[in-house]
């Protein structure tokens, strides 16, 4: 099974889902059959005035994840994971990662066709 | 000499006092608005503008059959203006700061140089003083790189027509305002003496002061507020060289873009008095800026 990444706060899966995409604290990629994951630290996006967006996309990317479960996305990060050709599902949030998987696993995301956000977290 | 108005908090009067400065100074003059963003000068000084041209910016572009996504140009790249994910190469042109390092480490020779357009510059005079000024386009993110646009043409400019030169400066502290001060050689800091205005007073004089250039304070809408912006003056010895006072006149005249200087003779004093301290400050007796 490939891989899936969710946008977190935190280091668990019992952490909760992070909306911001490309200022995330950091991702957690995961097996969504097994539920092994792993935490991607996000601090260097983070610590970015401009960017951001496209640097998380590039440690999605890397990650080697096939889909991101986020919350809000900006049009250059949207871009960028679109080249990659990852799927993206946006406007969740106020649930855990755990939640998102589940949600992922029983069908119950909406893949993007465009960002939902102007960029600089608007 | 050079000098720039500039203010930490914006609507503190920055426009209103390069304005009035203009109209009262006695030497061969050039009036500069880089404030960009929201050029605003050219309403007070209303200019003959006779001439204008666009700045633009060098950014990559890719001939996409020449890359082997090494991701040099990703890695040297400090503004993600270009990013390689997967296999796919990446322009985001509005991100970059044209610094043509993508193009420079490219060992395939896949990027070539493009323009991104920043805004225009338009010079004239108004009255006896040169008049030049930069307007960004609607959309684009950065000024400096316009703002070295504009101060190139005014090094032009002040070749054919050596003038001393006042700057109308964008408000704040960050880059834009750092970029309009860093070659004046006095800094004007507008003020009001309220919390807001002392606050970002002492922002501006803390980000000037590395510049180590003589600066001053002109408070406006003197009578507001309270007394702290003087006490701090006082105990950093950040000389006050003038003060506008909080008076319906004044407001009426800025209402109508008309020069505040030109309210009362009381007023016109004082700006030539702010006139003779700036060049005090710069130690300038004589000379004109030959660029």
């Amino acid at each position: 099974m490939e891989k899936i990444a969710v946008t977190s706060e935190g280091p668990t899966l019992d952490d909760a889902l992070d909306p911001r995409f490309g200022r995330a604290a950091g991702f957690i990629l995961v097996d969504p059959q097994t539920l092994q994951f792993q935490y991607l630290d996000n601090g260097a996006s983070q610590a970015r005035a401009q960017g951001a967006g496209i640097q998380a996309a590039e440690v999605i990317v890397r990650s080697g994840a096939k889909a991101l479960l986020t919350g809000y996305v900006g049009p250059k990060a949207f871009t960028a994971l679109q080249a990659a050709g990852i799927q993206v599902a946006q406007n969740l949030d106020n649930m855990t990662v755990r939640q998102a998987v589940e949600r992922f696993k029983t069908g119950q995301v909406q893949w993007a066709a465009v960002p939902n956000r102007m960029g600089h977290g608007r | 000499m050079k000098v720039a108005i500039a203010s930490g908090k914006g609507g503190t009067g920055k426009t209103t006092v390069s304005a009035a400065l203009i109209s009262v100074w006695n030497r061969p003059v050039t009036a500069v608005d880089l404030d960009v963003e929201a050029p605003n000068l050219h309403l007070f000084l209303k200019p003959r503008i006779v001439g204008y041209e666009k700045a633009d910016i060098e950014v990559p572009v890719a001939d996409e059959s020449k890359c082997t996504h090494c991701r040099a140009c990703a890695d040297l790249c400090q503004f993600k203006a270009i990013s390689v994910l997967g296999n796919v190469l990446l322009i985001f042109p509005e991100m970059c700061h044209g610094c043509g390092g993508c193009l420079a480490v490219c060992p395939e020779k896949a990027l070539s140089p493009g323009r991104r357009e920043l805004g225009e510059i338009r010079w004239g005079n108004a009255g006896r003083a040169g008049f030049l000024m930069g307007v960004s386009r609607i959309g684009e993110a950065m000024s400096p790189p316009l703002m070295r646009a504009v101060k190139s043409k005014l090094q032009i400019l002040l070749q054919a027509q050596p003038a001393d030169v006042v700057i109308d400066a964008p408000p704040g502290v960050s880059c834009p305002a750092v970029n309009a001060v860093m070659d004046a050689d006095v800094i004007v800091l507008v003020t009001e003496p309220t919390p807001f205005g002392l606050y970002d007073l002492q922002l501006a004089r803390e980000a000037f002061l590395p510049l180590d250039k003589p600066m001053g304070v002109v408070i406006n809408r003197a009578g507001v507020g309270d007394d702290d912006v003087y006490g701090f003056c006082r105990s950093v010895h950040l000389p006050i060289w003038t003060e506008i006072p909080y008076d319906r006149q004044i407001a009426a005249a800025y209402s109508q873009s008309r020069i505040v200087a030109d309210v009362s003779a009381h007023l016109k004093a004082g700006f030539m008095e702010l006139a003779d301290k700036i060049r005090q400050a710069a130690g300038v007796t004589g000379e004109v800026c030959l660029a």
